[in-house]
């Protein structure tokens, strides 16, 4: 199968069934998508499938076939973050951090599709992505600087 | 703010040892040698030190010897560092060093004994300080008790400026200055002519020389500590190119998944891995402890394959098999020959007048369950064993490992690394030891076992249980007596049994954050009851003190609400120890606590000291059609001084919200042995919706300075329980709360 991750396209032998999250993480090396529960519980692995937020471990391979994935790595890089994740640098939201790659995917997804959201529509854009550190007064505020930046 | 002058000075010597082509800087270890890690050929007799700061060819490298579960350790540590030796936090190299017992934990054992933290007196801290030495002896080489902090603020300033001082000489020696003529910036040192020269070019001459000891910077002249600090993990954890243990790739790596008797231990019967077997990219089916592993070349296909194991399980016997059986067995402990510990004992509660209140409180076995599943990579040659693994305490593992590979401890090496999360797992390392029996089996090939979130989530060690049976008089408008019994599993018990250690004396976690509540109560008594050893019981954050808070601030509540005083204010009229009131007056501000609030609303107050930090907390809820919802959390804490001031409010509202989203909603039940709860969805905590606002105010009057990863904790639970009696008149004595309540 063909598939197009972060920009470069991959020739795959892999099962039909295969999680994405798996192809990605254990084909590909490509670790920023997490497995937390493998049940569309936490939200670690959210990738965006042609720029919707989709958990990785529950899209299977066949599925994603010739569709273009991005990760939080192809999202924006170290040097050159997307702004919702230099929102999330500004605001120091990462405690453990291993949610954060489904955090920003997330959130990244909810404001392309819809640039003002409301408090209930962040709260309900965000509440199937699990922090156990419970960093989510940070997440708010990243959101909300997020849209300033992007708005000015 | 406490001076420096105020913070107790720990005894040690500043040192500095030649390595391979350059330095090491540190401190030497407590009165006498212990074994250093990186100076293995040192010769017998001589004094060896802790190394901090390693400078070579290749540039420096700090080491940051206390894990980093999220916390922020390697950060802080780092910043510690860099704030005496000028180089950029955001760029030095750090490594978390080999396991060791020179990178002991002088206050872990400290805070583990009988003296209340607001005790200064002489018998305090004489106890406290003859911990040091036997948490060496014990080779503690351990992060947690919220103690990286405390046990760092010295030593590694300490080391970061003899290096920079020792750079300098050997600067001023090699171009002929005053060494008070030279400065240091960016990692070299600045020469009067404006050159630079770089630490790396100093390092062998440094070495040469007798390391020179100055006292750290004073707080004034700080860069970076005391002010808003940006984490050296932030933009790694910001665009996913953060990498945790469970990320690791090596060359030729096995990824492997086990799943093991779901009664947690026992053996097995029968199994049939026929199918298992025929699955694409299984490599092998082999035995463990009470278990299997699959072993493939990828994590999925490991983990399907183990789900196609048909395994009959033997089952346990000589236990409580279900949550009934347990409760009972908590509940038969409330007896002479159970009693464990009594440390408070004022009065005559017995004799108390007053009216009489009584109830009893229950708080469940919870996991930790962080959100990075258990892993460990292991790989075995005859000649010696490679670990890479997250772990808090990296001399077990060592330890344990060798056991099973039947080498010297010396011949196996622990990378540390970084852990998504952890609350008190990662003191545990169960996987790791199955990772080593899987990786013996295939010598010579690295081993990454990946535990499902099934497989971790139903053989974790948890929270333990608890009962408290409570009662107290009131009289005149007062709260006249308090008598608190608690009964629960030992934690030290079992935590340090599982390492082959004797755990000896009474069990503080069984009664901290009650006993030792610094509340004039004229009638007073606090009684522990150790339940005997059931299934195994770990450190989750914050410990005894995340049950016993509930416990204690839920009684004095409605000790307080019989009496008709303000929850505050007979708090505030009952507190003797100055930081706790101050932190009780500074909640009650930010909040602008004027009593009961009417139309709905309730505000509930509590006050803990864990891990030395007096913290108080107000929860505002109100009642909606919807169910209650959390509205406002406000905190104060008094951590005695503030390095970073964002990450403190991080782990201060993270403690609290964790502290919430499990009084609210888990727990951890058992049938026939077995754990219930096997993933996230039967086991919720806090989500974003129902997170409430948070402000946080810390204050710095205490004379030690304190780490804040769990203190934030304690009061939650009880303050959200006592907002919602102010609210709706409903007591809620069990936990979780939403067995009794919804939750908007």
């Amino acid at each position: 199968m063909k598939l197009t991750v972060d920009g470069t396209t991959h020739d795959l032998d892999v099962e039909p069934d295969m999680p994405l999250l798996w192809l990605l993480r254990d084909e590909l090396r490509i670790h920023g998508p997490k497995y937390g529960c493998g049940i569309d519980a936490c939200g670690a692995c959210t990738v965006h499938l042609d720029g919707l937020a989709v958990r990785s471990c529950q899209i299977t391979a066949q599925e994603v076939e010739g569709a273009e994935v991005t990760t939080i790595e192809g999202l924006g890089t170290p040097d050159a973050p997307h702004p919702v994740q230099q929102a999330w640098i500004d605001e120091q939201v990462a405690q453990c951090g291993y949610c954060q790659s489904g955090q920003v995917m997330q959130a990244a997804s909810l404001l392309a599709l819809n640039p003002a959201p409301t408090d209930a529509e962040i709260d309900a854009a965000m509440s199937g992505n699990l922090c156990r550190c419970a960093s989510y007064p940070r997440i708010r505020a990243a959101i909300r600087r997020a849209i300033q930046s992007e708005g000015a | 703010m406490a001076s420096v002058g105020k913070i107790a000075r720990r005894s040690f010597l500043i040192g500095s040892a030649a390595v391979a082509g350059g330095v090491a800087f540190g401190v030497y270890a407590w009165r006498k040698p212990v074994d250093n890690p990186l100076l293995a050929d040192l010769p017998e007799g001589a004094t060896t030190l802790n190394p901090y700061v390693m400078i070579d060819a290749d540039g420096v490298t700090l080491i940051t010897p206390r894990s980093d579960v999220g916390q922020g350790a390697v950060s802080i540590q780092t910043y510690l560092l860099a704030e005496e030796l000028d180089v950029d936090p955001q760029t030095v190299r750090t490594s978390f060093g080999p396991a060791s017992g020179a990178y002991y934990n002088g206050k872990v054992a400290a805070e583990g004994m009988p003296f209340a933290a607001w005790n200064d007196g002489l018998v305090s801290r004489v106890g406290r300080s003859a911990a040091g030495p036997a948490a060496k002896f014990l080779g503690l080489h351990i992060t947690g008790g919220s103690t990286t902090v405390p046990d760092m603020y010295d030593r590694l300033r300490a080391a970061g400026a003899t290096a920079r001082e020792t750079l300098k000489q050997a600067a001023a020696n090699r171009y002929a200055f005053v060494r008070a003529d030279l400065r240091t910036e960016g990692g070299a040192v600045i020469l009067p002519t404006g050159d630079a020269v770089p630490y790396a070019d100093l390092a062998q001459e440094a070495a040469a020389l007798d390391p020179i000891e100055v006292a750290p910077r004073a707080a004034e002249g700080w860069k970076w500590l005391g002010k808003n600090m940006r984490r050296t993990d932030m933009v790694a954890k910001s665009t996913g190119t953060f990498r945790y243990g469970g990320d690791l790739v090596l060359d030729d790596m096995i990824h492997a998944t086990v799943v093991t008797n779901p009664a947690m231990d026992g053996g097995v019967v029968s199994v049939d891995d026929a199918a298992a077997r025929a699955m694409r990219g299984v490599e092998d089916v082999v035995p463990i402890t009470d278990g299997f592993a699959v072993l493939a070349d990828n994590t999925w296909r490991a983990m399907a394959a183990a789900r196609a194991l048909a395994i009959e399980w033997d089952v346990p016997t000589g236990r409580p098999a279900d949550s009934d059986a347990m409760w009972e067995a908590h509940t038969a402990a409330f007896i002479d020959d159970a009693q464990d510990s009594r440390f408070a004992d004022d009065g005559d509660v017995d004799a108390a007048p007053g009216d009489l209140v009584t109830a009893e409180y229950r708080a469940p076995f919870l996991h930790h369950a962080p959100l990075e599943p258990a892993n460990a990579t292991v790989l075995y040659t005859e000649g010696g064993t490679q670990v890479w693994t997250a772990t808090q305490v990296p001399i077990f593992v060592r330890d344990a490992v060798a056991a099973i590979t039947g080498q010297d401890a010396d011949l196996v090496q622990v990378h540390n690394q970084p852990s998504g999360g952890s609350f008190g797992h990662r003191l545990d390392y169960l996987w790791v030891q199955q990772a080593a029996e899987i990786a013996v089996q295939v010598p010579g090939r690295p081993v990454r076992l990946t535990l499902s979130r099934e497989q971790d989530m139903t053989h974790g060690f948890l929270r333990p249980m608890a009962i408290a049976r409570g009662r107290g008089t009131v009289d005149d408008g007062q709260v006249r007596s308090l008598d608190l019994s608690i009964a629960a599993h030992s934690v030290t018990e079992s935590q340090i049994g599982r390492a082959g250690l004797p755990a000896v004396g009474p069990d503080v976690a069984i009664v901290a954050a009650a006993w030792d509540a610094p509340y004039a109560i004229p009638d007073r008594r606090i009684t522990g009851y150790r339940v005997p050893a059931g299934v195994g019981v770990s450190s989750w954050r914050s410990v005894g003190a995340s049950h016993n808070g509930f416990f204690i601030e839920s009684l004095l509540d409605e000790l307080i609400a019989e009496a008709g005083a303000d929850p505050v204010a007979e708090r505030l009229r009952l507190l003797h120890d100055d930081a706790s009131r101050g932190v009780l007056e500074a909640v009650a501000d930010m909040a602008s606590w004027n009593g009961p609030l009417g139309d709905g609303k309730g505000r509930g107050v509590a006050f803990t000291i864990a891990f030395g930090v007096p913290c108080a907390q107000i929860i505002e809820v109100s009642d909606t059609e919807a169910g209650i919802r959390l509205d406002k959390l406000w905190i104060a804490a008094d951590v005695g001084q503030v390095l970073d001031p964002v990450n403190l409010e991080s782990q201060l509202s993270g403690g609290a919200l964790f502290g919430l989203g499990h009084a609210m909603h888990a727990e951890v039940t058992f049938d026939n042995h077995r754990i219930q709860q096997t993933n996230y969805h039967e086991y919720e905590s806090m989500r974003l919706w129902q997170t409430p606002q948070v402000e946080v105010r810390t204050l710095e009057t205490l004379p030690t300075i304190r780490g804040a990863g769990e203190p934030g904790l304690p009061p939650a639970a009880p303050a959200l329980a006592n907002a919602i009696f102010a609210a709706t008149g409903t007591r809620l004595r069990d936990m979780p709360f939403a067995k009794s309540v919804r939750f908007a």
